[in-house]
């Protein structure tokens, strides 16, 4: 068997596997080896990922959603695993890859001595966040989700210390807790169904008899539960600030794009089997979606103005994203149109940016003189790493001028882009999840605007609360700058790079995200293509 | 056997949510056993109960699939002990960390003010 260009869409799960597994041989001394292993794959992921973005662009004669299909072990799909790539999750795949290089980087500034193994757990976290975007049958969504939870354990645990440790104790429990709250909706959904495939799933639900709806119904909702904790919707989110303060700078970089798998799930699942065709169970959920969506973003928003922190108020700002996506998910799921989800997905893009580099930018503008040495000795020391190791060099890597600068822009750059002021792409996401709202049709008219309200004030607030850290850090500081290495301060000049770009070029990513919710919104495309997929064998017996 | 197995799966899901709650770390990570146990016999009912039905089926012919048990579950059901016997014991190290390095079992990390 040749290995043709269709193998490609299980090369996002394959290039970080494989990657982690080498990295394991490898000694822990052998930094360079590994940091080198370990960009290697994820730019061969990121290009991938971008090639497969390109392919579900697909052409005029398939209506711009090319689906693409990988039958692992070419079963026929309602019984084999199959893996599926189309827009939506070729787009996340991107925005993954675009996250990881960045915060590879930055950890390569120091943070990855900082304790064992942080490549392979790294490149196993992206394995499976990718997998959890590519898989197409629900009890591989848990198996996924469970190597991504299983990485991010050790990841947040990173660098040891009290604070992680006792917030990687709740992070466990909690997320244990989610995992069998997902199993018991998967068995219910098949105790209803009979099937734990997306594609069939979504066929079947419109058909189902009457008595068995309720059971596929609480199954779905006890499942949303568990993909709800892990966005970090209100009142299960109490543990998500601790936790994404605990982490280190670049774990928590990459932590902004886990709770984004989860509404990713929410997205996917709602739109795939309580559509617009799903006869008696349509829109199943919306209200949940949209109240507590509007819930995460009010807490999110009243935790930044509370926050003494920057690092807490980064974490909360993180809540405000996912809800801000979940409840205008929730609004076309109750009928509000592809304008609404389209804003919400470049949204989506631009704020998973916007903090994964404010994340990065909070170790340098906290840190207090001495550069990362000081910091590293301290966690080192907890660590129990000893002094005689070979590459103890951390003064070394060219310190950039004008810290203060540098850091400033950059930090003021992330604060438009989440705070949605004009010049920056926050703005246009939010400006256009406005715009398809006030059309109307999606819910009653006081329900938008209480929505108008929550989303401004939530801009308002993130205004607010990160003008005063900013003040506290760049005006009224005294003394010597912190100096700040170069290779810390690309990876954030690049995430706002990239911010940049989308300004500029947002009409063609706005196009890009308005045929991927018109695609969303078409389930019958991706039930019908998956459940059609040809299989290998076929396909040579035929020739 | 229904009556038996629900109970089974009832007494087990609400002991683990009692002992989730509670204020130490030993007591939650049984908790959480328990109530993977619950989850494990839930799985494995979602495939209707059969009585010493093979899962497997014979190849060729047209056989009654009414006489053998749903074999999806039982696969479910061994991944899913897999994934949380590991993950338990990923937790069990984090908390021997935790009171190492606090010196309390609390799940706090430090008592509570009498």
């Amino acid at each position: 068997m040749s290995l043709g260009p269709e193998h490609l869409i299980i090369a996002p799960i394959l290039i970080p596997f494989f990657a982690g597994a080498l990295m394991l041989v490898y000694d822990e001394r052998q930094r360079r080896a590994k940091l080198t292993i370990s960009l290697v794959a994820v730019v061969a992921s990121l290009l991938a990922a971008v090639e497969l973005l390109i392919r579900s662009k697909g052409s005029e004669l398939t209506g711009n959603n090319d689906i693409g299909f990988y039958l692992l072990g070419d079963w026929a799909a309602p019984y084999g695993i199959v893996l599926v790539v189309d827009r939506l999750s070729a787009m996340m795949l991107v925005l993954t890859g675009l996250l990881a290089l960045p915060a590879l980087l930055y950890a390569a500034a120091g943070w990855h001595r900082q304790g064992q193994h942080f490549h392979s757990m790294f490149q196993f976290l992206l394995m499976g966040v990718n997998g959890a975007f590519l898989t197409g049958d629900l009890f591989n969504l848990f198996v996924f989700f469970e190597v991504l939870l299983a990485a991010s354990y050790g990841l947040l645990l990173h660098g040891g210390g009290q604070l992680r440790v006792r917030g990687g104790l709740h992070y466990i429990a909690i997320n244990l807790t989610g995992s069998l709250l997902f199993l018991i909706g998967v068995s219910l959904v098949y105790g209803a169904s009979g099937t734990l495939n997306m594609a069939q799933l979504s066929m079947m639900v419109p058909v189902l008899p009457e008595a068995r709806l309720p059971m596929l119904q609480a199954g779905a909702a006890i499942m949303a539960l568990a993909f709800l904790i892990k966005a970090g919707i209100w009142p299960m989110s109490f543990w998500l600030p601790t936790a994404y303060m605990a982490g280190a700078a670049p774990v928590a970089a990459m932590f902004a794009i886990m709770t984004k798998v989860g509404v990713y799930v929410i997205l996917r699942l709602s739109f795939l089997i309580f559509g617009a065709g799903a006869g008696a169970s349509a829109g199943f959920g919306a209200e949940v979606l949209i109240a507590g969506g509007m819930a995460t973003i009010a807490f999110g928003f009243l935790g930044v103005l509370a926050s003494q922190a920057l690092g807490r108020m980064a974490a909360h700002l993180v809540l405000v994203s996912s809800g801000t996506v979940l409840a205008a998910g929730g609004f076309v799921l109750a009928g509000g149109g592809a304008e609404i989800l389209a804003a919400a997905l470049f949204y989506l893009l631009s704020s998973t940016l916007a903090i994964s580099a404010l994340f990065l930018l909070i170790e340098p503008m906290s840190r207090e003189d001495g550069g990362i040495a000081a910091l590293l000795a301290l966690t080192a020391d907890a660590y129990g790493l000893d002094a005689r190791e070979e590459d103890r060099q951390p003064e070394v890597g060219l310190a950039i001028p004008g810290t203060l600068t540098v850091l400033g822009l950059s930090f003021g750059a992330c604060v438009i882009a989440l705070a949605g002021l004009p010049p920056l792409s926050g703005f246009i996401g939010k400006i256009g999840i406005l715009q398809g709202l006030l059309a109307g049709g999606a819910a009653t008219p006081a329900l938008s605007w209480a929505f108008v309200a929550i989303l401004i004030m939530s801009g308002f607030a993130t205004l607010v609360g990160l003008v005063r850290v900013g003040i506290q850090t760049f005006w009224a500081t005294e003394g010597e700058p912190p100096r700040v290495l170069a290779l810390e301060i690309a990876p954030v000049v690049a995430l706002i790079g990239l911010l940049v770009l989308l300004t500029f070029k947002a009409e063609v990513t706005l196009g890009y995200m308005r045929d991927t919710a018109d695609a969303v919104l078409q389930p019958k495309v991706y039930a019908e293509g998956v459940l059609g997929a040809p299989r290998a064998a076929e396909g040579e017996d035929s020739e | 056997m229904e009556m038996v197995l629900s109970a089974a799966i009832g007494v087990l899901a609400a002991s683990g949510i009692w002992l989730l709650m509670r204020p130490r770390t030993f007591q939650v990570i049984v908790g959480l056993c328990l109530l993977s146990y619950a989850v494990n016999l839930f799985i494995f009912s979602m495939g209707r109960i059969t009585m010493g039905a093979p899962p497997i089926m014979p190849k060729g012919g047209f056989i009654n699939p009414a006489a053998y048990a749903d074999p999806l579950p039982q696969a479910l059901v061994l991944t899913a002990i897999v994934i949380s016997f590991a993950t338990t014991a990923l937790f069990l190290v984090v908390l021997i960390a935790s009171r190492g390095l606090t010196g309390t079992d609390h799940v706090d990390g430090q008592e509570r003010e009498p």
